[in-house]
């Protein structure tokens, strides 16, 4: 088994002490940042991006990807303390987690929660430990058309399976690759879509649209309901723990099945949130105690979690084999790859071999260590989100314009915050996903590469990408994706509708 | 709006919201193809011109964006009542307002300073805490930034007129 030898070398280097500390210092940034409104894990890591620059590539994607463990352990607080979720993915969470808080045993809620999302996360590391490599073999093989092709499903995916109308997703995407497109075009070196503007020569950096459409669009939304949080206090004691640990193991099943829902909607870019509220919908389905759900009942906490940590965690899985990140987060990290001067895809695990293998090392780590500090420092973050909006808004506007600055040293993007905050306020409120139009000005680059080199090689004929097996499968897929709502119908209408 | 239970709240519709969103997206489509046909989007000699991806993506913007436009106008699949109410639109532009002025000024007087006016102003207008607890935050924070990103990162953040003359 050379991945356990490899995966023995990746723990060696994750246990250097100060990629120990940078483990620690990212978890707990990462906790924080869940908690806070306005602060996401994918904009959290957007802003701390800059502060790796200096650091090891290996390092560097320790402390980044613990932020993101960090932030989904720390969704889950709010969601059941406050009824606030922290992040969406731990919505599905405040419908049984805050129920069981009001009657008193919110201590157990976080319990299962944190154990839930550890189990869901551990599940999606062994996933990739065994299955990232053999993709990324299979994956050396692709030329351009089969790594369009690749690129192709993942969006058409995107279309298909979100929950947002086919018409706004598309419309969300297709802002982001034109958006990719401003500037220089890499493989003519003419500029284009400047329109005259000298501004405009290094196009739309990905990180600034990721702060403003995600951190101060948040805080505008929040700003709108006008929230107040008045959240149950909690301890957590070692007895609750151990009590709680001892009821989980009887909702096994749950469990399983929410890990399976979240991998496999962590691989398909649908995301940690719709999986989330997949294994609650299951769950509530399934379960004896299902007509309880909603009321306060554990299974309701533990089917959430486990999925979207699941999610959240197999997300990695594409973008490490592939170089397609499987969901907003994901694509952050890729885009830290590129600035660290690492090419993200199948030859990573042939050449960056320690990198690799560190991060998915420091991903069991991490998850451990997370859990750990989530279940002794609950009273200390349920403290921190008492800290009244007023407060906290203008200093995390504050971090989101030191985070913009730092991508490149430019005072214009710090406004541009601004305008893709409002943006992003808007288009969310109108049902525009904003997760496509970040993937696709990460990708549009790439993906324009991949399309442009495959039609070159067939002189611009469109059949290259159905020219054999392998890439008119993976085409067919990415068909089959896209029109899934229209065969779900379908398949649906053949069938006899069952009696309600 | 036909909507009883918005009588009490007034605000501008999800429907007229919707159509100047689709509108903006058609226009910036639009823009796209502007854009995509003057660097051409023809084979060249080196193969595909710079414009020939973009352009295919403009068509799907515009396409995309006159279906939503038409949902819009006849309120198919989009939420009915309001977008937001007018109190709701207040309390965003509380923070909209403030915000703008204060990446507005980022360039001119420095990060710094910025922020303590913006910290300052959030907590005394909108939270309408006292001068005594404002100050230690609004100076605390930038200054807490600055040991951080400049003296341990050695990430220089913008400064303006003020950190010159401390030679910062």
């Amino acid at each position: 088994m050379e991945e356990v030898a490899n995966l023995m070398h990746g723990f060696a280097t994750v246990l250097e002490p100060f990629n120990i500390g940078v483990m620690i210092v990212g978890i707990l940034l990462g906790v924080i940042i869940g908690v806070l409104p306005g602060l996401g894990g994918a904009n959290g890591v957007a802003i701390l991006l800059p502060l790796t620059f200096s650091m090891s590539p290996t390092s560097a994607i320790i402390m980044l990807s613990c932020i993101y463990w960090g932030a989904l352990f720390g969704g889950a607080i709010t969601s059941v303390l406050f009824n606030i979720p922290g992040e969406p993915w731990s919505v599905a969470t405040t419908f049984d987690g805050h129920p069981m808080a009001q009657n008193g045993r919110a201590g157990e809620a976080l319990t299962a929660a944190f154990t839930s999302s550890f189990v869901g996360a551990l599940f999606a590391v062994i996933v990739i430990t065994l299955v990232a490599p053999l993709v990324a073999r299979f994956a050396l093989q692709f030329g351009a058309a089969e790594k369009f092709g690749v690129y192709f499903l993942a969006f058409c995916s995107f279309v298909g399976l979100s929950k947002e109308p086919p018409a706004k997703t598309v419309v969300s995407m297709m802002i982001g690759f034109a958006l990719a497109a401003v500037g220089l075009d890499h493989m003519t070196g003419q500029l284009r879509l400047t329109f005259g503007f000298t501004e405009l020569l290094a196009g739309f950096d990905f990180l600034i649209a990721v702060i403003g459409l995600f951190g101060i669009g948040e805080i505008l939304l929040t700003m709108e309901e006008g929230l107040q949080f008045r959240g149950k206090r909690a301890t957590i004691n070692p007895r609750v723990v151990f009590q709680t640990w001892l009821e989980l193991p009887r909702y096994w099943a749950t469990s399983i099945r929410s890990c399976i829902i979240g991998c496999w909607m962590g691989i398909t870019p649908a995301g940690a949130t719709p999986a989330s509220f997949m294994s609650y919908g299951i769950a509530k389905r399934m379960s004896p105690r299902g007509k309880n759900f909603g009321k306060g009942e554990i299974e309701g906490v533990v089917a959430p979690e486990t999925a979207a940590h699941a999610a959240g965690t197999s997300a990695l899985l594409p973008m490490l084999s592939l170089g397609v990140p499987g969901s907003p987060t994901a694509a952050v990290l890729l885009g830290g790859l590129l600035i660290w001067g690492l090419q993200p895809g199948p030859l990573l695990f042939v050449e960056q071999k320690e990198f690799v293998w560190g991060l998915i090392a420091s991903m069991y780590l991490g998850n451990i260590v997370g859990l750990i500090l989530v279940l002794t420092c609950v009273p200390l973050l349920a403290a921190m989100l008492r800290i009244p909006f007023p407060v906290i808004a203008p200093i995390i506007l504050v971090l989101c314009a030191i985070g913009a600055y730092t991508v490149h040293n430019n005072p214009l993007d710090v406004v541009m915050i601004m305008v893709f905050g409002v943006l992003g306020y808007v288009l969310k409120k109108c049902d525009y996903p904003l997760a496509p139009l970040v993937l696709a000005l990460v990708l549009g680059d790439k993906a324009e590469e991949a399309f442009r080199q495959a039609l070159l090689g067939s002189q611009g004929s469109l059949a290259v990408f159905w020219s054999n097996g392998l890439v008119g499968s993976i085409m067919l897929l990415g068909l089959i994706a896209l029109f899934w709502p229209i065969i779900q119908n379908s398949v649906a209408r053949l069938r006899p509708r069952p009696a309600v | 709006m036909s909507d009883e239970s918005h009588l009490t709240e007034s605000g501008p519709s999800q429907r007229i919201v919707e159509t100047a969103v689709a509108l903006l997206t058609l226009a910036f489509g639009l823009l796209v193809l502007l854009g995509s046909l003057q660097v051409g989007i023809d084979w060249g000699v080196e193969g595909p011109k710079p414009g020939f991806f973009p352009f295919y993506i403009s068509l799907f913007i515009i396409v995309a964006s006159l279906y939503n436009l038409m949902q819009a106008m006849t309120l198919g699949g989009i939420k009915e009542g309001l977008f937001s109410s007018w109190e709701q639109l207040r309390r965003v532009m509380s923070v909209v307002v403030p915000a703008t002025a204060y990446v507005a000024l980022v360039p001119l007087l420095g990060i710094y300073v910025s922020s303590m006016l913006l910290i300052g102003v959030f907590m005394t207008w909108l939270g309408r805490y006292s001068l005594v607890k404002t100050l230690p935050i609004a100076v605390g924070v930038p200054v807490l930034a600055y040991i951080i990103f400049e003296r341990y990162f050695q990430i220089p953040l913008p400064k303006g007129p003020i950190e010159y003359w401390l030679d910062l």
